[in-house]
């Protein structure tokens, strides 16, 4: 993780640390906090702790997204006292709607000028954000709103299971992991386990990415926590709840940021802090498929 | 009010009722993921619950905590990406019933979930639109559950996020939206339906022992009452028993 984030993540880099509440690589967040990265412009659907963490922490200058909160909890409290004081500094906002952000990453993984989606009638969305546009559709004479692509610098990529040459397999919930790896100028794919290439060419349509499209494979297991990876360990949602209180002080959350992020070497320093009681009781019970059969 | 069910609860079977079996139905977290579960748990069974995570005809052996939970998946008729959710379920016209709620509504079912204060300098930034505008457009009708309150239900809304029936002065057919807008909207002491004739959401039903004056008392604008209130049946003993002991047994959202 070290490397792959040294190798790609600059300074200003603009940086999407993908998944939907699912398959949120927070060892990604947390490593780019302990190299200490400026400036960078965080995207994605739904802004959730890390990138709060990285906002209290000084990583983000600007964020591009649709929903910025803690899922089923409440407020994300750094990004709120940057937008609404300035405090510690500044934070720039490009807000869209999830519709709005997933049609600009489909135009990016498709190579398009834009992408025409029917929204932000009557809202005042387009107003806030200039880069909401409109569009005459060429057959039929309909406005449509329309969003420009989005190719973000690195996109950071969690899975279950990727061979050494990045091709990745995933289930479960998706955000656009699919869109955005296309997107992107580099992709870093990290997996809770590295399989022989023969386990992914036993089920091909279960792979996301293809590897020629990845620069970095990164094998972390629990690399998520407390975000979830479905088959492997399930939400750690008292976190999230706690995660209102910790964060709502300043330095509640200095120290749990001093504690868990910056005085871990690495993930399994944080997995080996956070004790085995926890893991086990997150460590998801089994349920497999019946399968399917590729024969010809 | 009855003291044997509380005012949560009195709002999730009342919200349920807006379901019908076999409809498509995107599910929003907290009360209206418990009203879409007690509809299927109970006149509703057939009831199609579509997340915005992308879990299609989910069946969740627990409460889901937020929108996206692993539990939503087990089980799942079908896991889609978040395109294929936006472009293909939501514009496409296969939603028929979305939930919605936020921090500010005004008399239109204009929904504000973005800023309190000017957009440039908010007082407060809330967590903005998410899937909401979308679903306020595409949905083909929308139900609102908000519990009433003067800071709440406000005479403008200070940010229109996702569009009612009447909005930056254009109706919604002037929109062109597709969806036909918010139909009701279930608050903690009432319903309001939207009367087109006075062109604003009206008080339809009230809630047993809930008053106008009361009702009056917790709105921001001047509240316009059917002719004929009709009263809210009371949550049955069964409801009240699968939303404590089945549904909500944690006690997250009730």
């Amino acid at each position: 993780m070290k490397e792959a984030v040294a190798d790609v993540v600059r300074d200003g880099s603009s940086v999407y640390i993908e998944g939907f509440t699912h398959l949120i690589c927070f060892a990604a967040g947390h490593e780019i906090m302990r190299q200490g990265r400026k400036n960078l412009t965080a995207i994605r659907l739904t802004p959730d702790l890390i990138y709060d963490q990285m906002i209290q922490a000084g990583c983000i200058r600007k964020m591009v997204y649709g929903w910025a909160g803690n899922p089923g909890v409440g407020s994300l409290h750094a990004f709120r006292k940057a937008t609404e004081k300035g405090l510690p500094h500044p934070l720039e906002v490009e807000e869209y709607s999830h519709f709005g952000m997933v049609s600009r990453i489909q135009a990016g993984a498709a190579k398009l000028p834009f992408w025409p989606l029917r929204n932000y009638g009557g809202s005042h969305i387009p107003e806030a954000n200039p880069d909401i546009r409109q569009v005459t559709c060429p057959f039929t004479g309909e406005k449509l709103a329309a969003v420009s692509p989005l190719e973000p610098d690195v996109v950071i990529l969690h899975c279950q299971r990727a061979d050494q040459d990045g091709n990745a397999q995933g289930w479960g919930l998706f955000g656009t992991q699919k869109e955005s790896a296309f997107a992107a100028k580099k992709v870093i794919v990290v997996a809770e386990e590295i399989v022989e290439t023969s386990v992914i060419r036993s089920d091909p349509n279960r792979t996301l990415v293809p590897g020629f499209l990845v620069s970095h494979v990164v094998h972390e297991p629990w690399g998520c926590h407390p975000s979830f990876v479905q088959g492997h360990y399930d939400r750690d949602n008292d976190f999230y709840v706690k995660w209102d209180e910790i964060s709502r002080d300043e330095k509640t959350y200095d120290a749990y940021l001093d504690e868990f992020v910056f005085s871990c070497a690495d993930r399994k320093a944080y997995v080996k802090k956070m004790g085995t009681q926890l893991f086990d009781k997150l460590r998801a019970k089994s349920r497999m498929c019946a399968g399917v059969d590729y024969g010809f | 009010m009855d003291s044997s069910y509380t005012s949560s609860e009195m709002m999730s079977v009342r919200a349920s009722k807006e379901l019908r079996d076999g409809e498509v139905v995107f599910v929003g977290i907290g009360l209206p993921n418990v009203a879409c579960n007690l509809a299927r748990a109970t006149h509703a069974p057939a009831l199609q619950l579509i997340y915005e995570s992308g879990a299609v005809g989910a069946q969740p052996e627990r409460l889901p905590v937020s929108i996206g939970d692993p539990a939503l998946v087990t089980g799942a008729l079908s896991i889609v990406s978040q395109s294929e959710v936006f472009q293909y379920y939501l514009q496409g016209g296969r939603i028929q019933v979305g939930f919605l709620g936020g921090a500010q509504i005004d008399r239109w079912g204009n929904l504000n979930t973005t800023v309190i204060g000017p957009y440039s300098k908010p007082k407060v930034r809330l967590p903005g639109s998410g899937g909401a505008c979308e679903i306020a457009v595409h949905a083909q009708r929308v139900v609102i559950v908000m519990r009433l309150s003067p800071k709440s239900f406000v005479e403008n809304c200070d940010f229109i996020t996702s569009p009612g029936n009447f909005s930056l002065d254009k109706s919604r057919k002037e929109w062109g939206h597709p969806g036909a807008g918010p139909t009701a909207i279930i608050t903690d002491l009432c319903v309001m339906t939207w009367s087109e004739t006075d062109n604003e959401f009206i008080v339809s039903e009230l809630y047993p022992g809930a008053t106008p004056d009361e009702i009056q008392s917790k709105c921001g604008w001047k509240l316009k009452f059917a002719p004929q209130l009709a009263v809210s049946e009371a949550p049955t003993r069964e409801e009240v028993r699968l939303l404590r002991e089945k549904l909500d047994p944690q006690k997250l959202y009730l």
